[in-house]
């Protein structure tokens, strides 16, 4: 069976600079893979041409479809959503506006009820559902951008670095959330430079140095590698 | 004071264009930030079209009654279409451009707009037809005319309309996320370009609304009509703080107000050595005196910073 996701030889440059040389990974229906590494190793550049937010060389396939030429805006409605770095939620819209957004591709009339099912397993959004989402503090917008990401009904969600900036309770129920998107059947790419818990949400992983895929492997062995150990486990 | 009550009105119908207009500027600098210098030909051009549209209808001997409606309506039509057209060709290429680039097209764009007006229609005045009454009524000693009267509900409609769309469908939501975030706004299946196409649409569909009213209310169009017009809504959405809506209306009306009093009582004010020929410079005055004192706008944010 084929993968979900498959990117060959990926290739991002910004002018002269090569930010991603040449990645090979693939991520099959189901699964949680995660892709850690340090700041400008290249995982986001690797996210933002799985987006097609970013022009790219090498290959990349989504359920069977070469991306290459498609619109970024096409991809959200084939069920590959990103939740971006930063989060990128819309500070000027309400809560609820933001996550009407996340399901502007559809025309179906369960609209509003996946926003109540998820501001159930949020309350705080439920709270703050008619406030601006820019007064939200920077834990509640990260669930915000989640929950955006879930409104489309994904299949595929993109993760980048959801933990970034945020105090170690928030971090906490951010992967609580993963953990309970994952229950549900969507199928996780997570890029994280919090190796520890990205490894222990993900069953699998892969590590990105310099533009490169340096290692791979399950999450379980990657935790003893002892250059992960080194490197992004503190030893 | 019936000087006073009348530069009040006389004001507000001025200001509804001003405006009108200035929504199409905030519009587009809310979205792009840039600045539409062809925006005012837009007004011309929705004025000239519905001239020719109720000539023509006139010719067919239809009334006066549904002259106007339909030489708005398809003066709106065709600004639609131009206002998309200058899009598509003077600014989306350029879309990445600096920012001098898109300035510079929007001069040569008015140029090649005012021209091609001259070419079909000629440089003199043309006289609007009387589609209203003339006879004006009485308000407290002043007097306001139907024309005006049809200004300040036209225009006020066609704002409400406009402020529904972006508060309330769909398509404004999707207007609002871009202008906040296009990157983000495309991974939520938003056609960016699209949205902006018909930014520049709903603008202009607004410009032809003000070019037709301000034609009925001074009973002339002529295709320089359209330059003072669009300097002086683009300093009432200056004034009111340039990418928001809200402000592009509320500047309007006080740039109307200012303009209007100004010019009612700068003879009075100076002993007769200015005259109300000199009402232009309370417009730029302003501009001037907001870019110096408040350059946001009085409504205007400081440009959120991404959250």
């Amino acid at each position: 069976m084929a993968a979900l996701l498959e990117a060959l030889n990926l290739e991002v440059r910004y002018g002269g600079i090569v930010a991603v040389r040449g990645c090979s990974f693939a991520v099959e229906e189901g699964e949680a893979v995660c892709l850690i590494g340090a700041n400008g190793a290249g995982k986001t550049s690797t996210l933002k041409a799985l987006a097609r937010l970013l022009p790219s060389g090498g290959e990349i396939v989504y359920a069977g479809t070469p991306l290459g030429n498609l619109p970024a805006h096409d991809l959200i409605a084939r069920g590959l959503a990103l939740v971006p770095e930063g989060r990128g939620i819309f500070a000027r819209l309400s809560v609820a506006e933001n996550l009407v957004m996340g399901a502007y591709h559809r025309h179906d009339d369960e609209i509003g009820a996946d926003a109540d099912r998820l501001y159930t397993l949020l309350p705080r959004l439920a709270e703050r559902r008619n406030q601006l989402a820019g007064t939200l503090s920077g834990g509640e917008q990260q669930m915000l951008a989640i929950a955006r990401a879930l409104m489309s009904r994904p299949r595929l969600l993109l993760l980048d670095e959801p933990s970034m900036g945020l105090a170690p309770v928030m971090v906490d129920r951010i992967f609580e959330l993963l953990r309970s998107v994952r229950t549900q059947g969507v199928t996780l790419l997570l890029v994280e430079q919090n190796a520890r818990l990205a490894l222990e949400v993900c069953p699998r992983g892969y590590v990105m140095e310099s533009g490169r895929i340096t290692l791979s492997g399950l999450s379980a062995e990657l935790r003893d590698d002892p250059r992960v150990r080194a490197a992004y486990l503190g030893g | 004071m019936e000087t006073l009550i009348q530069q009040i009105i006389n004001g507000l119908v001025l200001g509804s264009v001003y405006a009108l207009v200035a929504l199409g500027y905030t519009m587009v600098y809310g979205i792009l930030g840039l600045i539409n210098f062809a925006h005012g030909e837009v007004v011309m051009v929705g004025a000239l079209v519905a001239l020719a549209t109720v000539k023509a209808l006139a010719a067919l001997g239809l009334p006066a009654a549904v002259q106007l409606p339909i030489g708005l309506a398809v003066a709106m039509i065709a600004c639609m279409a131009l206002g998309a057209a200058i899009e598509r060709i003077a600014y989306r290429p350029l879309r990445n451009a600096p920012r001098l680039a898109p300035l510079i097209t929007a001069i040569g764009v008015s140029i090649v707009i005012q021209y091609t007006v001259v070419l079909i229609s000629g440089r003199s005045y043309h006289a609007y037809p009387e589609l209203l009454s003339t006879r004006s009524f009485d308000l407290y000693g002043a007097r306001i005319s139907p024309a005006q009267i049809a200004v300040i509900l036209i225009s006020t409609a066609a704002m409400a309309v406009l402020l529904w769309i972006v508060h309330r469908t769909r398509l404004g939501r999707a207007m609002r996320a871009t202008a906040e975030n296009p990157e983000v706004a495309r991974l939520m299946g938003v056609n960016v370009d699209r949205v902006i196409s018909l930014t520049f649409v709903i603008g202009s569909a607004m410009a032809a609304v003000a070019g037709v009213l301000v034609s009925i209310n001074y009973s002339v169009a002529h295709y320089q009509m359209g330059f003072v017009l669009g300097l002086k809504a683009f300093t009432a959405a200056v004034l009111g703080g340039i990418g928001n809506l809200a402000g592009a209306m509320v500047g309007g009306l006080l740039l109307g107000l200012i303009e209007a009093l100004g010019a009612g009582y700068i003879g009075d004010l100076t002993g007769g050595v200015f005259g109300s020929n000199y009402r232009d410079v309370f417009a730029f005055l302003v501009l001037v005196l907001v870019l110096i004192f408040r350059p946001s706008g009085l409504l205007g944010e400081r440009v959120a910073e991404r959250a």
